[in-house]
């Protein structure tokens, strides 16, 4: 058997389940999101861009979807970086990596049970009855975007932290001595040498949270309560209760398209922060 | 500092341990902690719905585990003696199996699977001897498995990838300079290096399979997984049923987790 009959035999069986379980789909998702709905619940195959032009009639999914995702990604990397900083330059590193895994860990468990946990704590019978308790009555958590931004940062966090420690713990610790021994404050010191030599690694946990967010359903629905409405909210009713697939299909690919769009943006700005960073730090 | 990251992980542990501690309470409601009972418990496990969303969830996320250790492994292992195109469009694979939202990858393969089954119902119903009666294809268990092989195939080739590129090339070049097939330079050298990389890869996609509910939503047709089951009585009211299942979710993806982080570990320090 030649190398390269080897390499081809290898690689069929991938190949074939990609093709067939993923470039298949996503193109018949292309192709009904220019066609009709059919009475019956299917598709009748056209080429009509009517689907895109209904899209403002789910304007609000898009909406909350586009203000949450970043606001959740903001919040969540407001909280992970202090721990990320924590984790890579205080602790003993005896007690670094059982820290860090500490961290991780819940993001590999069930999302949909610590959703679950925290209607349980942010329901009627959890901290409101606490709050009630001390003497602050008539909180509702439950249910608001509130409680959805909490779903997320506590889903979403594990991965916001990593990326952020993994580049502070690269960071160079001489240069932090450097500047101190330059007389630099140590507000400085993070300032021109911490943050900008830690920006790959927000710009990666930021990128995905938001990514991850962007198809969110499970914390809404769960969190939300039917108020707080994302796209993916938006795709399982068109998808399972409607059975509108043309229009549905239509709300995917712009889906993907807006986010293609966003993190491209995104990507673009680190970049042009990165380089002008850097010429600060030559100076 | 310390205070912070302390808080910090309360906020991550105190939910997971909430559910816990009521999982074992006696009471029916969380405002009331009545004393210790495992109750719950055997009510869980002794609901036949229960029982069966577990054997499908099992079922389902071992066989594609399986399926995505073996097919990922082997695409891992021929990439890397592959350039130019071909390269080129399985990183694109990849890439986009990873990056798309699941929720998109649920109602891709939901629509693209039916309308193939369409086509090839009839076809199907043509060929087959007359009387007897032809199968439908529809979709089930069968689309479930494929849907999160795809998706954890993607996630095999990334992990075992990494392994081999960190992998000593001196060595398989070692072993076929001494005459060794290249079927024996694989069992003798190259598997024994990545086999701890292949089983946490293994590890990590039954996690992933056993926890996934989006994808299992829209292609699962009838058949109900454990994350189904649950998410369908968290809509019907908060139980003390749903704690103790939850907590023995929790229980199992973290047995199997610590499995895969050792594996990864032994795997990166035996070369050295």
């Amino acid at each position: 058997m030649t190398r390269r009959t080897r390499t081809w035999l290898l690689l069929m069986p991938a190949g074939t389940w990609f093709l067939v379980m993923l470039l298949l789909p996503l193109t018949v998702v292309l192709v009904f999101s220019f066609g009709e709905r059919a009475p019956a619940g299917g598709v009748v195959p056209a080429f009509t861009f009517e689907q895109y032009a209904n899209l403002p009639a789910r304007w609000t999914a898009f909406k909350n979807t586009l203000t949450l995702a970043p606001v959740g990604t903001l919040a969540a990397l407001l909280i992970a970086y202090p721990l990320a900083y924590f984790l890579a330059v205080k602790v003993d590193p005896k007690w670094k990596t059982i820290l860090l895994v500490l961290v991780i860990v819940p993001f590999w468990t069930s999302i949909l049970i610590r959703s679950y946990a925290w209607i349980f704590l942010l329901g009627g019978r959890g901290l409101p009855a606490l709050l009630d308790w001390i003497g602050i009555e008539g909180v509702r958590l439950i249910n608001t975007p509130f409680a959805v931004l909490v779903g997320i940062i506590y889903g979403y966090l594990p991965l916001m932290v990593f990326p952020i420690f993994v580049s502070l713990d690269r960071l160079d610790k001489r240069l932090l001595e450097a500047a101190s021994d330059l007389g630099a404050t140590r507000w400085n010191t993070f300032r021109q040498i911490t943050l900008p030599l830690s920006i790959p690694g927000i710009a990666t946990g930021c990128m995905l949270v938001f990514i991850l967010l962007m198809g969110e359903f499970l914390i809404p629905a769960l969190l939300g309560g039917g108020k707080v409405f994302f796209v993916g909210n938006a795709l399982v009713d068109l998808f399972l209760q409607s059975r509108n697939w043309a229009y549905g299909s239509a709300v995917a690919v712009t889906l993907v398209i807006v986010m293609l769009i966003t993190v491209t943006i995104y990507m673009r700005l680190i970049n042009r922060l990165g380089a002008s960073r850097e010429d600060v730090s030559i100076m | 500092m310390r205070m912070y990251a302390t808080c910090v992980y309360l906020f991550l542990y105190i939910p997971i341990g909430v559910i816990a501690l009521f999982s074992f309470n006696a009471g029916r409601h969380a405002s009331q902690l009545q004393g210790f009972s495992t109750k719950w418990y055997g009510k869980a496990l002794g609901n036949p719905f229960v029982m069966d969303a577990l054997q499908t969830s099992l079922l389902v996320a071992f066989t594609s585990a399986l399926l995505a250790s073996l097919f990922g492994t082997m695409a891992a292992l021929a990439l890397q003696g592959v350039r130019g195109p071909v390269r080129t469009v399985f990183d694109m694979l990849i890439y986009v199996a990873v990056m798309i939202p699941g929720i998109v990858i649920g109602i891709a393969t939901l629509i693209g699977l039916v309308t193939l089954f369409d086509q090839l119902n009839p076809m199907l119903a043509a060929l087959w001897p007359e009387g007897a009666q032809a199968p439908r294809l529809s979709m089930g268990l069968g689309s479930l498995i494929a849907a999160h092989t795809m998706f954890l195939m993607a996630l095999v080739i990334i992990i075992v990838r990494a392994r081999l590129a960190g992998m000593d090339r001196a060595l398989t070049e070692a072993s076929s300079d001494l005459y060794a097939t290249p079927f024996g330079t694989f069992r003798q050298v190259t598997l024994p290096m990545i086999f701890p990389a292949v089983l946490a890869g293994f590890l990590l996609s039954f996690t992933f399979s056993f926890d996934d509910f989006i994808i299992a939503f829209f292609v699962a047709g009838s058949e109900t997984t454990l994350p189904i089951y649950v998410f369908s009585s968290i809509r019907r009211g908060v139980t003390p049923e749903i704690n103790a299942i939850g907590t023995m979710v929790l229980g199992v993806s973290l047995i199997l987790l610590v499995a895969a982080q050792v594996l990864l570990r032994r795997g990166e320090r035996k070369p050295k």
